[in-house]
């Protein structure tokens, strides 16, 4: 009994410590934005592997997503003859829940974790500590380009992710299920809010670009400096920016659309 | 061509005025710093002098690069001071450490090249960080360095594709582009063959006569490092248990700094990890 208790306080004091660094951390690269703007071309680099990078994962997966949101709308809503709501359905879907929250999983993926290993091998290779000895603090040079790269992508991908998803729910249900075309469109654009839905999702994937950019660069900062350890804040990254997503999504969700 | 190249940049050297030549740009007192429980350091006291190439020897693991960080005040120390040309680093503002790094040079043992960018790039790095000089200026800049080391051909290579001892001489170009006050090497000569190992020991004592330097090689490299360091200090758990000239070193009577300096297996560091009696041991196991 003693035993489980020493453990629960220990991985709590852990958890706390890890919580309280990388709150250090985020302050220390949020200092260093100011000078970032007079060397945006750093950030521009980023956003091309942050960003432009990840594009092919969210087009196809936002494709696919959006044709089986087209497909499962459409068998429900046939039995109530509503399926002249399938595009309210999938769009509401997508930019309200499915954009942020599959693209925000998939960035944890595809960039997240290629951002952690980038920095953690930096570190393992000295290269961190070699621009410390060259006077460049890497804080502003290194982990500040990719957060704010990061934070940018991510609402630019989610977005993207939900538009090309309402054109695959486009193709099913207008191409291959038959619903009406000017059905489908004008009820979307009847029924759905500017501020209630398109914002709130806005502002989800901001807060999900956030939390997934900075889970990413504070373990590669952190990692041990080991091809082991490289590797475990790799896969830290993932589990617990997929953990923090879907938890944040909850709260948000529950603040946004009570 | 090395050499015309050092004459003109000593003779620009000797101009420039020099108040403080004798005292000695490192000093460091009283040094305690221990890591994890276990004491790396008990009390060091050393000084490197201006203009000379001082090399810290001991066996691995005894703090030699911890030395080296907490020279560059990577590290702090527990107690004690470290002053680097009159100043204490331990004590020193980020803004003041950072503007003293700016004069300090460190060449790391992986070469610690910036894999993403190539050979040009990663001399010129510290020079476009540090300076706002015209691109076509930063270019002989780096070509000047690269000549130095030999490799200015090599400039369009990718870290990837040199080898051991091309990264540790592209490290060095770039240790040296903004014209440092010190240079640290760390293990400067491990892993190489012997043609690199030959034409690093030959780069730092040129580089340090060239440029006026002053330079701190540690490493447990005997021949080499005899071969060119001024001055040796030799540590051993914790302490400082020899220095001295190369020639003193060699024929010291301590049996330890024998054992060191001459490679003996067995000696006042023995051959075997402390263990209890080997026949009881034996025994033991097998009951």
């Amino acid at each position: 009994m003693t035993g489980w208790l020493r453990y629960l306080g220990r991985y709590g004091l852990h958890f706390f410590e890890r919580l309280g660094r990388a709150s250090i951390f985020l302050s220390q690269v949020l200092l260093g934005l100011p000078r970032l703007i007079l060397r945006f071309r750093l950030v521009i680099q980023q956003l091309y592997f942050i960003g432009v990078l990840s594009l092919l994962i969210i087009v196809v997966s936002g494709l696919f997503v959006g044709m089986v949101l087209g497909l499962q709308g459409y068998n429900t809503l046939v039995d109530f003859g509503a399926e002249e709501s399938l595009g309210v359905m999938v769009a509401l879907s997508l930019v309200r829940e499915l954009g942020p929250v599959v693209a925000a999983l998939l960035f944890a993926g595809r960039a997240g974790s290629a951002l952690t290993a980038e920095i953690g091998l930096m570190k393992a290779t000295e290269q961190l500590s070699g621009m410390e000895m060259m006077a460049v603090d890497p804080l502003p040079r290194v982990i500040a380009p990719r957060f704010v790269a990061g934070v940018i992508s991510m609402p630019l991908l989610a977005a993207i992710f939900s538009a090309v998803g309402v054109i695959g729910g486009y193709f099913v249900g207008v191409g291959l299920l038959g619903v009406d075309t000017g059905a489908f469109w004008s009820q979307m654009q009847a029924k759905i809010s500017w501020s209630d839905d398109i914002l709130n999702g806005v502002i989800k994937s901001v807060v999900f670009g956030v939390v997934a950019t900075w889970i990413a660069v504070f373990e590669g900062y952190d990692a041990i400096p080991t091809s082991e350890g490289v590797s475990r804040a790799t896969t830290r990254t993932v589990v617990h920016t997929s953990l923090a997503i879907l938890g944040v999504d909850f709260v948000l969700t529950a603040l946004m659309f009570e | 061509m090395m050499d015309n190249t050092g004459t003109k940049i000593r003779s620009l050297y000797k101009k420039m005025p020099d108040n403080n030549k004798n005292s000695p740009l490192i000093e460091i007192r009283n040094l305690h710093f221990s890591r994890g429980g276990r004491m790396i350091f008990d009390g060091i006291d050393l000084d490197i002098p201006r203009g000379k190439i001082t090399a810290i020897m001991g066996p691995s693991g005894t703090g030699k690069t911890t030395l080296l960080r907490l020279i560059g005040g990577q590290l702090k120390p527990s107690s004690g001071t470290i002053n680097v040309d009159r100043q204490n680093v331990p004590e020193l503002s980020r803004r003041d450490l950072y503007k003293l790094r700016k004069r300090m040079g460190m060449l790391f043992q992986s070469g610690a090249l910036l894999t993403d960018i190539n050979v040009f790039e990663n001399v010129a790095f510290p020079v476009r960080e540090h300076t706002k000089l015209p691109e076509s200026m930063i270019r002989s800049l780096v070509l000047m360095k690269l000549e130095a080391v030999g490799l200015r051909g090599a400039r369009d290579l990718m870290p990837s594709e040199l080898s051991g001892g091309m990264a540790r001489r592209v490290a060095l170009a770039r240790a040296i582009a903004l014209d440092p006050m010190m240079i640290m090497y760390d293990e400067p000569f491990t892993g190489q063959d012997p043609i690199s190992m030959g034409v690093l020991v030959q780069l730092i004592r040129l580089l340090n006569d060239a440029l006026n330097m002053t330079s701190i090689v540690v490493s447990h490299d005997v021949k080499e490092t005899i071969a060119i360091a001024d001055y040796i200090y030799v540590i051993s758990e914790g302490k400082i248990i020899a220095h001295g000239s190369p020639e003193q070193l060699n024929t010291s009577d301590s049996p330890w700094v024998k054992q060191f300096i001459h490679g003996m297996p067995d000696g006042p560091v023995p051959f075997h990890y402390p263990a209890k009696d080997y026949l009881e041991d034996l025994i033991s196991g097998a009951g």
